[in-house]
C-alpha cells in the first residue's frame, strides 16, 4: 500500500536530499516505522521513545492534522498523501 | 496638541515636559528596552550552589513584546539616516515572527508600509498581530522552514528592488549594534557588573553577538555563550540550528567561548515550569534559554548568570508548545537535571 510523503528539509539528510519518498503501511504508524527502515534515524526525530508523535511534529493525511483524526492510528489507504511539517519554522 | 508650538514659544506642555521628569513617552519606539532583570529563584531553589545566581531579562516587557523591538528600531533608524529607506519605500523582510511584529511596530509608528515574508507555519497570534500593526504577511513553503521564507524574499527584492528596504536582519550589523549600545550596557548595569556568564539563543545571533561583545568591553572574562537547538528537526520557534541552516551574515562563532545545545522537549518542559514554579509565561526559546541557564549553572562554584527571556508567553497558545502540559509536574525539573548531570559525568 505505496503512499507518497513529503519530507522537510531538517529531515532530507536522510532520504538522500529527496523531499518526496515512498512508504507503505495501513496505518500512520505503520507508514512512519516503514519510513525509518527505508531511511534509518528519521523515526526518532518524529516519535518519542514512547512511540509517541513528538510535540513539535505535525502530520498531515491528504491535509489534515492526524491530532483531529485518529492519531497515529490514522488508516491510510493507496496513493494518499502524507506531509511531515515542523510544527513551527525555527529562525526570527 | 502638545506640538503646536515647537517653532515659536514653548506651550505648557513643553515646558512641563522640560522640567518635570515624568515617565512620559512622545513614541512608542522610546519605550524600546530597559527591560526588567529578574532573579529566578524558586525553580533554581535546590539546585544550584550557594553563590550562583541566574537572572533573566524579560524581553516581553518591549512595546512590540519581544527582544526584537530593539533590532527592528535600529535598523530603520540607520536605515532612514543613510538613505536607503525613505518616504515611497516599502520595508520588506524575512521572518518567523517577533522580527515581523517588531518591523509592523516601528513601520506603523513611522509611517511606512511593511511586507513580511514567512514560513505559513508560524503561529495564527503572531499572523494577526502582523496584520492587526497594518503589515502585510506572505506565506512561504512550511516544509522549507526559515530558510524557505530568506529565499522568497530575495526573489521579491530581486524582481523589484526599488521598491523595498530590506532591512535583512540575518545580515545586517544594526542588529547586533542595538544589543550592543542597550541590552549589554543594561546589563552591565542592572548587574552592577558582577555578571560572569551571558547566554542567549541564537536566531539571526544578533543579541549575543552585540550583547557579548558589549560586556567583553567591560570585562573580558565574562563567558559568552549561545545556544541552538540540539538537531536540524525541532520545535524551537525562533532558533536556529547553525550547522544545517543558512549561516547568518552577522554570526561570528570565534566570538563566543561556547555553545550550549538544547533540546526542544526539554526547553518546553522548562516554559511549563516557569510558569507554574515562578510565575512568568514565556515563549519556548526562553525555555531554550532557562535550559541552557542552568545546565551551565549547575556546574559553577560561584557566579552570575544572565540570560534572556525573548518574548513572552501569549503568542504560543495556540501552538503545539503546550501538548501534554497537564502532565508536568516539578519532579519533571529535578529529573531533567539529573538527566544531565549523568550525561555530563558520561562525557568527562
Amino acid at each position: 500500500m505505496p503512499v507518497r510523503v513529503r519530507v522537510p528539509t531538517p529531515l532530507r539528510r536522510f532520504t538522500a536530499g529527496s523531499d518526496e519518498v515512498t512508504a507503505s503501511g495501513e496505518s500512520i504508524k505503520a507508514v512512519l516505522q516503514d519510513l525509518d527502515r527505508r531511511h534509518p534515524g528519521i523515526g526518532e526525530r518524529l516519535l518519542d521513545d514512547k512511540g509517541e508523535l513528538r510535540r513539535f511534529v505535525n502530520v498531515y493525511l491528504n491535509g489534515d492534522d492526524i491530532r483531529f483524526l485518529s492519531q497515529l492510528e490514522s488508516k491510510v489507504k493507496d496513493g494518499d498523501d502524507i506531509s511531515i511539517v515542523p510544527a513551527i519554522a525555527g529562525g526570527y | 496638541m502638545a506640538t503646536t508650538s515647537r517653532s515659536s514659544r514653548p506651550s505648557p506642555a513643553d515646558i512641563s515636559r522640560e522640567v518635570v521628569p515624568v515617565a512620559r513617552a512622545y513614541s512608542v519606539l522610546d519605550l524600546i528596552g530597559n527591560t526588567p532583570l529578574l532573579e529566578i529563584t524558586r525553580l533554581t531553589d535546590g539546585l544550584l550552589r550557594p553563590g550562583v545566581r541566574i537572572f533573566a531579562k524579560l524581553e516581553g516587557f518591549n512595546p512590540g513584546g519581544s527582544v526584537k523591538d530593539r533590532a527592528a528600531r535600529k535598523m530603520i533608524e540607520l536605515g532612514i539616516a543613510r538613505g536607503e529607506l525613505r518616504p515611497g519605500k516599502v520595508i520588506l523582510d524575512s521572518t518567523s515572527g517577533n522580527t515581523g511584529i517588531a518591523l509592523a511596530m516601528v513601520g506603523a509608528a513611522l509611517g511606512y508600509p511593511v511586507e513580511l515574508v514567512m514560513a505559513a507555519n508560524v503561529s495564527r497570534e503572531r499572523k494577526k498581530i502582523i496584520e492587526a500593526f497594518g503589515a502585510k504577511p506572505i506565506y512561504s513553503d512550511p516544509l522549507e522552514g526559515s530558510d524557505g521564507a530568506i529565499v522568497l524574499c530575495r526573489k521579491l527584492l530581486a524582481e523589484n528592488p526599488e521598491r523595498y528596504f530590506k532591512p535583512d536582519q540575518y545580515n545586517n550589523e544594526a542588529n547586533s549594534l542595538a544589543h550592543f549600545e542597550t541590552t549589554g550596557p543594561e546589563i552591565w548595569r542592572q548587574t552592577g557588573g558582577a555578571v560572569t556568564h551571558f547566554i542567549a539563543c541564537m536566531g539571526t545571533s544578533g543579541t549575543v553577538m552585540g550583547t557579548g561583545r558589549y560586556l567583553k568591553t567591560q570585562n573580558a572574562g565574562i563567558k559568552v555563550i549561545g545556544v541552538e537547538p540540539d538537531d536540524p528537526m525541532h520545535g524551537l520557534e525562533g532558533l536556529k540550528h547553525m550547522a544545517s541552516s543558512i549561516v547568518p551574515g552577522i554570526y561570528h562563532e570565534n566570538q563566543l567561548d561556547s555553545k550550549i545545545e538544547v533540546a526542544t522537549e526539554d526547553a518546553y518542559e522548562m516554559v511549563y515550569g516557569l510558569g507554574q514554579i515562578e510565575g512568568i509565561l514565556v515563549g519556548q526559546s526562553s525555555g531554550a534559554a532557562m535550559v541552557a541557564a542552568l545546565k551551565a549553572a549547575c556546574g559553577l562554584r560561584e557566579g552570575c548568570v544572565v540570560t534572556i527571556f525573548a518574548d513572552s508567553g501569549d503568542k504560543y497558545l495556540s501552538t503545539n508548545l503546550w501538548i501534554g502540559w497537564q502532565q508536568w509536574r516539578r519532579e519533571r525539573l529535578e529529573q531533567l537535571v539529573n538527566k544531565w548531570n549523568v550525561s555530563a559525568s558520561a562525557t568527562t
